[in-house]
Order: structure tokens, then C-alpha cells, then sequence
């Protein structure tokens, strides 16, 4: 067990080394030269050379790797092209943002998926489970981008309940959180959570429904045992694959989220990346991935350990 | 045709043999019991028809502006679907914007199957350190958010639509590849592939004609159900303004460019993605029934 988990936490660093690799070949993947887009046109040949110089462009690509690699390891992202700030300072911020909206859509897709999940897993064939299965490919399907235009619409425009774009006064700071900062929140963290609802409601269904044809649970209804203890035994059973697939989701949320922040005009990583695609601002465009996907590796592996703990039948190779 | 001959002749009575079904035969029939799989067929198909004979059936030039004529009411002045924010028609814009969409949808998936499907396939039949080199790459694409490398490398590349081809490919390579290895890797054992190898197959022949044969179901299946996710991410592409550019008919553009009108016409604003929702649940409700059909567990 204890060796499983090292392994799996000893996997990352490679898998790290890979997505910074990746990171990296973006400033050489973009048409045109890197420095194109600090320089005038004009700029003489001598300039042009300083300036490589100074962003360290003149030396073979390993070296370029090995120092802007270690600068990351240790939180030194460069400095954005676009505000001169380091890039670091822009990207925590707006992680945090999103990390909030991320954290508030998989609670609500949580409690939704789950509840609407084991009422159709507990009567399949019937209407409630019908209608949750429809319910669900219908939250898979949904362009989620237009689903936030839509409830824009109806909520901000007609029934003008809630504010259409934004963030509330406090930001990510919980400790000041008021009713106008929910409001604010309402409508991109339900978008957001449509279609891990969807998938949950989904998953938790399969699961329910399998559980409920096994050996053992027949031998209780055999003995008797009344329909919310069963109900007891079922959800036991049916609880470690969906607490992992609400840490998968949260992980694809957390990097998903930027084209419902574009809709909300959520100051979030969507926002960042956006902004930094607009003006090709790269070291911002690499530091917002990187962060992001460390996050993303980082809570798949702490999905897959808690996972094991909680069931060691799931434990893999 | 010798080890036939020798056989006694009552070994093969053909006449009283039950009726031999294909395999494909029985997903088909399987697949044509399913009515809500066979519905969502046909939305898919007239969807498909009517973006290809879109210049047949549109009823206005797709591309012509007009100023006078901007946001008009769904089935006011001749507009049966009303009019898009520089005038034109919405209707044919729709029709026109099945092209690209549809194409922007299936195309990475196609790509990435063949790619993927390769990958995985050679990674799970030659195991070892061709599998350790092609699947610890794999991994690393899949230690990103799927949104976030497309947009990443969309916005990398610049927009347009090949770029954005090209990243919707890269994001669909990973999870095909995983599917095909670990598949490939459960055929690999089975005694058909060591008898093949025993009369003396090579490499080659075996995976065309054993390994593929048992592995494709399952690779297209899976890669069917990825279909309405790349419609929904390329789309979505688009709706960033890094896919199609304008004033190319594209729903996912046309979101993205009737955005500013959701105030003003939200019905037309919301209409591409009508269009969209409605051919990612039908090619998911499609790719349900043919899982179901072929009775493959994913």
C-alpha cells in the first residue's frame, strides 16, 4: 500500500518534467520570433541581439530549458509582456478565482449527481430513473458556453435576479463573503457545474444499479432487512468511484473553466489565458498552463491515493 | 485445401448448418431495434444533408450584410429565423455553419483515431519498451485539462481553423491511445494471436489481420462517444475566437459575434447554440445505442 503510493507520487516528477517540456516548446511553437512582440519594427540589429541576450534567446534550446526550468522549480515565471509584472503575481490571483468557482461547481454537481444518481440507480427502469438518464445526457451534451449565455438571459436579462458578469466585492477572500458575492457566484458555478453533473449522475446510476445486483445485497432483502437500512449497504458500496469522479472533475474544472469565465467575465485563469492569447503574451500564456496543470496532475494523484485508501480493491498496477 | 480434403465429407454439410450471422450483422439488427439511437441517426443525418446541399437549400446568400436590416425577429419581414448583427440571414447561416462545425467536430476524431488508435495498438501488441516510450508520452498529454491544452494550443499556433484542428487532434490522441493499448494488450494474450504466431505470421500480419480485427469495435465505440465533446470544445474554440475567423458561418463563431445582441435579440443570439446542443446529444445519444449494440463495456 505504502509503496503504491510513493510510486504514484514518484510518477509525478516525471509527468512534471513532461508538462514543462511542453510549456516550454510553446514560446518556439508560435509563428514568428519571441521577441517580435517586445520590439518596434525598427529596431537595429544591435538592439535585437541585447534584447535575445537579456531574455537569454541567444543560447541552444537545452540550455534555455534548463534555466527557465529552474527558474520555475523555483517560482521565477518571468515577467508578463504584457504589465512587466511577474507572472507568478498575476497567475495566483486568478488561480484563486477559479479554484473558487471550481470548489463551488463540484460541490453543487457533487450533491446534485450523487442524489439524482441514486434515485434512478435504486429504481431503474422506472420513470425517475428514465428521466435522470435523459437529464444527464442533456447536461453532458450542453455546449456549456451557450448554457451561460442562455441563463444570462433569463436570469440577468428578464428576470433581472442576479448580475449577468463579474466577480462580488470580496473576491476570493471567504472571510468577507456576502450575499452579493453569491449572487455573483450563482450563475457561473451552476453553468460550470452542468456537466460534471451530468457525468456523476451518470456514473453514480451504473453504480448503484450493479451494486444492487450483487450477491449480498439479495441475501439482506433475503433476511429481511427494511428498504433505508439496504438503502445504507447500497450507498456504502457505491461511494469510493463517486468520490473519484468528483476529484477527476474538479481536476478538468480547474483548467476547463475558461470559456464559462469568458462568458461571466470571470477575473479567473480563463480571463489570464485569454488575455495573454490576445496580446501573445507567452511567459503569462506558459505560467498559467503550467500552474494549471500541475494543479490538474497534482489532484488526480491525491484521487487516485485517497481512492486507495478508502477501497483497496481499486488499487492498480 | 488439403487438411479440407482429408476431412470426412458429413463434416461439412452446408445445407444443414444454422444460418451464420456476422458479427456486424448482429450490431446492426441490435442497432435498428433502438429507436432512440435510430432517431438521433436521422436528426444527425438531415443535419449532415443540409449543410452539404446548404447552397441548394439556403434561402439567402449566407454572407450578404445589411445595415437596415440588423437583428430581425425570428419569422418577422421573410426572416424565417430572423437576421444575425450585420444583417444576414440567420437560417443560412445555419445551414452554411453545419459545414465547417460538423467537419471541425468529427475531423480531430478521425485523425486522432488513426493516430491514437496506432499508437496504442503498436504500444500494446509489442509491450515493453516500445509501450514504456509511446504510453509515458501519451501520459504526459493527458496530464492536462482537455479545455485547457486546446485553448492553450490553439492560442499557441494562432487561430484558424487548421491550428485548431491540429490541437483538437492532440487533445483526442491521449485518451484513444490509452483505450487501444489497454485493449490490445488483452488480445495480445489469447491463444488465436500465439497460434497465428506459431504458423510462422510476422509482426505485421498478425496485427492487421487478428489484433485488429478484435480491437477495432471497441477503439471506434469509444472514440463515436468523444465525437459530441470535440463539437463542444471546437465550438467552443470558435467561440473564443480561435477557431474559424470571420465572417466564415461557423456556430461556434456565430455564438461568439451574436454575443454582444443577447441583450437586445436573445433568440437569434442563442440559436447556433441550439444547433450545437442539438448534434452533440444526438451523437451521444448514437454512440450510446451502438455501445449498447456491440455490447462493449467502456
Amino acid at each position: 500500500m505504502h509503496l503504491y503510493i510513493l510510486r504514484r507520487l514518484l510518477y509525478t516528477i516525471p509527468i512534471i518534467i513532461g508538462v514543462s517540456l511542453v510549456c516550454f516548446s510553446f514560446i518556439h511553437l508560435a509563428p514568428g520570433d519571441p521577441i517580435n512582440s517586445v520590439l518596434p519594427e525598427q529596431a537595429s540589429a544591435e538592439v535585437v541581439a541585447q534584447i535575445k541576450a537579456a531574455y537569454g534567446f541567444d543560447k541552444p534550446l537545452p540550455i534555455q530549458y534548463l534555466k527557465w526550468f529552474s527558474n520555475v522549480l523555483s517560482g521565477d515565471f518571468g515577467l508578463s509582456i504584457m504589465t512587466r509584472r511577474p507572472v507568478l503575481s498575476e497567475v495566483g490571483p486568478a488561480v484563486a478565482h477559479t479554484a473558487l468557482l471550481a470548489v463551488s461547481a463540484t460541490l453543487l454537481s457533487f450533491l446534485l449527481g450523487t442524489s439524482l444518481g441514486l434515485v434512478a440507480g435504486m429504481t431503474t427502469r422506472r420513470v425517475t430513473d428514465r428521466s435522470v438518464t435523459a437529464f444527464s445526457v442533456v447536461g453532458i451534451s450542453l455546449p456549456h458556453y451557450w448554457l451561460g449565455m442562455v441563463m444570462v438571459v433569463i436570469f440577468a436579462v428578464k428576470m433581472r435576479m442576479l448580475p449577468a458578469t463579474g466577480m462580488g466585492p470580496a473576491g476570493a477572500d471567504l472571510t468577507q463573503f456576502g450575499i452579493e458575492d453569491i449572487k455573483h457566484l450563482l450563475l457561473p458555478a451552476v453553468t460550470l457545474a452542468m456537466i460534471p453533473t451530468g457525468i456523476i449522475a451518470r456514473s453514480v446510476r451504473a453504480t448503484v444499479a450493479e451494486v444492487r445486483r450483487q450477491d449480498f445485497v439479495q441475501t439482506l432483502k433475503g433476511k429481511g432487512l427494511r428498504r433505508p437500512r439496504m438503502f445504507l449497504h447500497v450507498i456504502k458500496n457505491a461511494a469510493p468511484p463517486a468520490i473519484a469522479i468528483m476529484g477527476l472533475q474538479f481536476a478538468q474544472l480547474l483548467g476547463g473553466s475558461i470559456l464559462v469565465e469568458t462568458v461571466f467575465s470571470w477575473p479567473g485563469t480563463g480571463f489570464l489565458l485569454n488575455a495573454a492569447i490576445s496580446t501573445r503574451d507567452l511567459p503569462l500564456l506558459q505560467g498559467t498552463v503550467i500552474v494549471l496543470a500541475t494543479f490538474f496532475v497534482l489532484t488526480n494523484v491525491l484521487v487516485d491515493i485517497v481512492q486507495t485508501l478508502i477501497d483497496p480493491r481499486v488499487r492498480r498496477a | 485445401m488439403t487438411e479440407i480434403a482429408v476431412l470426412p465429407a458429413t463434416a461439412h454439410t452446408p445445407a444443414r448448418r444454422p444460418p451464420q450471422r456476422g458479427y456486424w450483422r448482429n450490431v446492426l439488427k441490435r442497432f435498428l431495434r433502438d429507436r432512440i439511437g435510430l432517431v438521433c441517426l436521422m436528426v444527425l443525418l438531415a443535419i449532415a444533408l443540409a449543410a452539404i446541399f446548404a447552397p441548394l437549400l439556403a434561402p439567402a446568400d449566407p454572407y450578404r450584410t445589411s445595415m437596415i436590416r440588423r437583428l430581425i425577429a425570428p419569422g418577422e419581414k421573410g426572416y424565417l429565423l430572423g437576421t444575425d448583427e450585420l444583417g444576414r440571414d440567420m437560417l443560412s447561416r445555419l445551414l452554411y455553419g453545419g459545414r465547417v462545425s460538423l467537419s471541425m467536430g468529427i475531423a480531430p476524431i478521425v485523425l486522432s483515431t488513426m493516430i491514437g488508435g496506432g499508437l496504442g495498438v503498436i504500444a500494446g501488441y509489442f509491450g515493453r519498451h516500445i509501450n514504456m516510450m509511446i504510453m509515458r508520452v501519451i501520459d504526459v498529454f493527458y496530464a492536462f485539462p482537455s479545455v485547457l491544452l486546446a485553448v492553450a494550443m490553439a492560442g499557441v499556433l494562432g487561430s484558424g481553423i487548421l491550428n485548431s484542428l491540429i490541437s483538437l487532434t492532440l487533445v483526442f490522441i491521449p485518451p484513444i491511445a490509452r483505450v487501444a493499448e489497454s485493449v490490445t494488450t488483452q488480445v495480445r494474450n489469447q491463444d488465436f494471436v500465439e497460434a497465428a504466431r506459431a504458423t510462422g505470421a510476422g509482426s505485421a500480419r498478425i496485427i492487421i489481420e487478428h489484433v485488429l480485427a478484435n480491437v477495432t469495435g471497441p477503439i471506434l465505440t469509444y472514440a463515436s462517444s468523444l465525437v459530441s465533446v470535440s463539437i463542444i470544445i471546437s465550438s467552443g474554440l470558435s467561440f473564443l475566437g480561435l477557431g474559424a475567423s470571420p465572417p466564415t458561418a461557423d456556430w461556434g463563431l456565430m455564438l461568439n459575434t451574436l454575443r454582444q445582441a443577447v441583450y437586445v435579440a436573445p433568440v437569434n443570439a442563442v440559436l447556433p447554440g441550439v444547433m450545437i446542443f442539438l448534434t452533440s446529444v444526438s451523437f451521444n445519444l448514437v454512440s450510446d445505442s451502438l455501445r449498447t449494440a456491440m455490447d462493449v463495456r467502456a
